[in-house]
């Protein structure tokens, strides 16, 4: 096992597939000669040259539907938009083109891109740069919508988001790219729509993914210093929803946290809430909480803009309030 | 071109023209659903321009798509059967009008999101650029669909990146009720793709010898690996879609278009050159009907898709 951050893992699964398949190529503003904005792609133009990494005019609607077109004739693109705010731009490519090509031409054609992008606040970008708004995009039958949380995953969801053939929106975290973890030698896969346990624990389920996985494997931490012990569910892929591990979980400990980077509302915790509602409504021993950022657009000022995003703290007072 | 060539031309024209009036009759029985978009009026265009393609050639267009479908070789069956939803039309009834295609004709489809299918086109050129082929991609849109920043963008694209693409605007004088000059700041849209330094023609698209000139020209350049920009005039000689109450234009001017009827201008081309009499187009005219028929009669017998069909297709497994 080598320890690296989740920009090198992405970056590695990249390179890796990039090298394994003719058909991978990359576009996106800035990919090549400045290397990624945030430096994931270094290195990439000088190694596989400018077919291969494409840098775009600004255009977020033809950056989209050009991959879309491309994969669609046999290319495997890797799209990047610079960051998740500005594939509002490019929402219709995606929404409608890209999830529905399949269905509506019955069968006949196949769309297997990805679409990287960056999402998530925490870095005083202000309001239009700092959203986490996955579950706009995880509403879309047809899209695959994953969201890593551990440079592992980062690696081995990538890697199969390149080779699954249908479109994928592969989210990352702005705040994660330094993060780092243990990633094996080698190849290896993560499969696409299946949740998986990072913490074991008997107490609480805390279900979570991308940023606020961290977060809330940090919570678990001090609660364990209380003798609490929180199980961690981290849904990686938002769509399709993998709730096997969740409900297992839960019905082992009867109480459930959810955390999430975005807003409360209509959003990831109350789908989550939802279905534990309607599939173990029987072991059920107290209401479900859910932490998330506040109802606002983010403010650029350092501390206010903490305050509105889901802390450690939220978390422990969360569970705390179930059991 | 020989007379075999041509007389195929003008089965293709009426057989659209054919196929058009006997969706619309289909339509007012409830037999077809959603939206229809007729091609009448505009089949030299599409007849044309995909007469100068080679197989290999992509194509891809708007949701007023028969038309172009057919030109690319899809079948009456198949286009009819889409059209009352049924298992056996070419997007197995899960498309409808508005989404016809046949991969195995190169023909990706036509797309119901104004502008959307621009960048479609730049990907799918964008392949072909990637593995070196000189395969060209025909795009046909709208005149309304020049003011989305779609076509800028694409049109922008396919310029800078060298693209091998053919865009096609179909001007028809009308996106919907709003014409050209109401819309557009440029109405002479041609001049458009001035803005991104692409060449450019227009063309009469109501002479169908005329465009398939225009694109034999076109593609020339395009296969040489630049983009190129064809305007073709033409009008559409009904409603936007079933049940548009025409307010926005005079009888008087549909009359003086619908004088210019490209199928009459085409019979009366080939009778004039002597390249078929009376006779041998009546015969074509009657084939096409038959077809048609054949077609209506293979679309209401076929069976409906399952609804097990419309959740396989979510996603490839
Ligand atoms: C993005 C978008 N906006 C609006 C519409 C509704 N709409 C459908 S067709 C159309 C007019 C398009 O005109 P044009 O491009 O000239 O094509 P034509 O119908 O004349 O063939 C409009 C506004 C749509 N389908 N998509
Ligand atoms: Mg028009």
């Amino acid at each position: 096992m080598a320890i690296i951050t989740m920009r090198q893992a992405i970056s590695q699964a990249l390179w890796e597939e990039m090298d394994r398949d003719e058909r991978v190529i990359i576009l996106g503003e800035e990919v090549g000669l400045w290397g990624g904005t945030y430096a994931v792609t270094k290195g990439f133009y000088d190694h596989f040259g400018p077919e291969r990494v494409r840098d775009t005019p600004i255009a977020e609607g033809v950056i989209a539907g050009a991959a879309n077109g491309a994969a669609m004739a046999g290319l495997r693109p890797v799209a990047e938009i610079m960051t998740i705010n500005f594939a509002f731009l490019a929402m219709d490519q995606i929404v409608n083109h890209s999830a529905k090509i399949h269905s509506m031409f019955g069968g006949q054609i196949k769309v297997p891109l990805v679409i990287r992008t960056v999402g998530g606040g925490g870095r005083q970008l202000g309001s239009t740069h700092s959203q986490t708004p996955d579950v706009v995009f995880a509403h879309f039958p047809g899209l695959k919508v994953v969201a890593p949380g551990t440079p592992h995953d980062a690696k081995g969801l990538l890697k199969a988001a390149i080779r699954d053939e249908n479109p994928v929106l592969f989210i990352e975290h702005a705040t994660l790219y330094q993060t780092r973890g243990e990633v094996p030698e080698g190849e290896y896969l993560e499969p696409i729509g299946v949740s998986k346990v990072q913490r074991s624990g008997r107490d609480v389920t805390i279900v979570s993914y991308s940023k606020m996985l961290q977060v809330s494997l940090q919570a678990a931490e001090q609660l364990a210093a209380e003798g609490i012990e929180a199980e961690v569910v981290d849904l990686r892929t938002l769509r399709p929803l993998d709730m096997g591990p969740v409900l297992q979980s839960f019905r082992k400990t009867n109480r459930a946290v959810i955390v999430e980077g975005g807003w409360r509302s209509f959003g990831v915790g109350a789908e989550v809430a939802a279905r534990i509602y309607e599939e173990a409504f029987d072991h059920v021993d107290a209401p479900i909480r859910r932490v998330a950022q506040q109802e606002v657009p983010l403010p650029y000022n350092r501390e206010l803009e903490q305050m509105m995003l889901p802390q450690i703290e939220d978390v422990i007072r969360a569970v705390k309030e179930v059991l | 071109m020989d007379r075999q060539e041509l007389i195929r031309l003008y089965y293709q024209m009426v057989l659209i023209r054919r196929l058009e009036e006997r969706s619309a009759e289909l339509y007012q029985q409830d037999k077809i659903g959603g939206f229809l978009h007729l091609y009448i009026g505009q089949e030299a265009v599409g007849v044309g321009v995909v007469s100068a393609r080679r197989p290999q050639d992509h194509v891809i267009t708007a949701y007023r798509d028969h038309g172009i479908a057919i030109a690319c070789g899809l079948t009456a069956e198949e286009v009819i059967a889409e059209l009352l939803g049924k298992e056996t039309g070419c997007s197995k009834g899960m498309g409808g009008s508005m989404h016809l295609a046949d991969v195995d004709k190169r023909f990706w489809g036509g797309y119901a999101i104004v502008g959307g299918h621009l960048p479609l086109a730049t990907g799918l050129a964008l392949a072909e650029k990637y593995r070196g082929t000189d395969t060209a991609t025909i795009c046909f849109f709208g005149d309304g669909s020049t003011n989305i920043g779609y076509f800028h963008e694409a049109l922008n694209l396919s310029k800078v990146w060298d693209l091998a693409v053919l865009w096609v605007c179909e001007n028809n004088q009308y996106g919907m009720g709003t014409a050209v000059e109401r819309a557009s700041a440029v109405s002479e849209i041609r001049r458009k793709a001035e803005g991104y330094g692409m060449a450019n023609a227009q063309v009469d698209g109501m002479d169908v010898l005329a465009v398939r000139q225009a694109t034999l020209e076109a593609l020339e350049r395009v296969r040489q690996g630049e983009p190129f920009f064809l305007e073709a005039m033409t009008y559409r000689f009904r409603g936007h879609s079933m049940g548009d109450p025409e307010r926005y234009r005079t009888g008087e001017e549909v009359r003086k278009w619908q004088e210019g009827d490209p199928i009459g201008r085409f019979y009366d081309h080939l009778l004039k050159e002597k390249i078929a009499d009376q006779a041998a187009l009546e015969a074509e005219e009657a084939r096409a009907e038959k077809e048609v028929e054949q077609a209506v009669r293979f679309a209401e017998a076929s069976p409906d898709p399952s609804p097990e069909q419309v959740y396989d297709l979510v996603y490839v497994k």
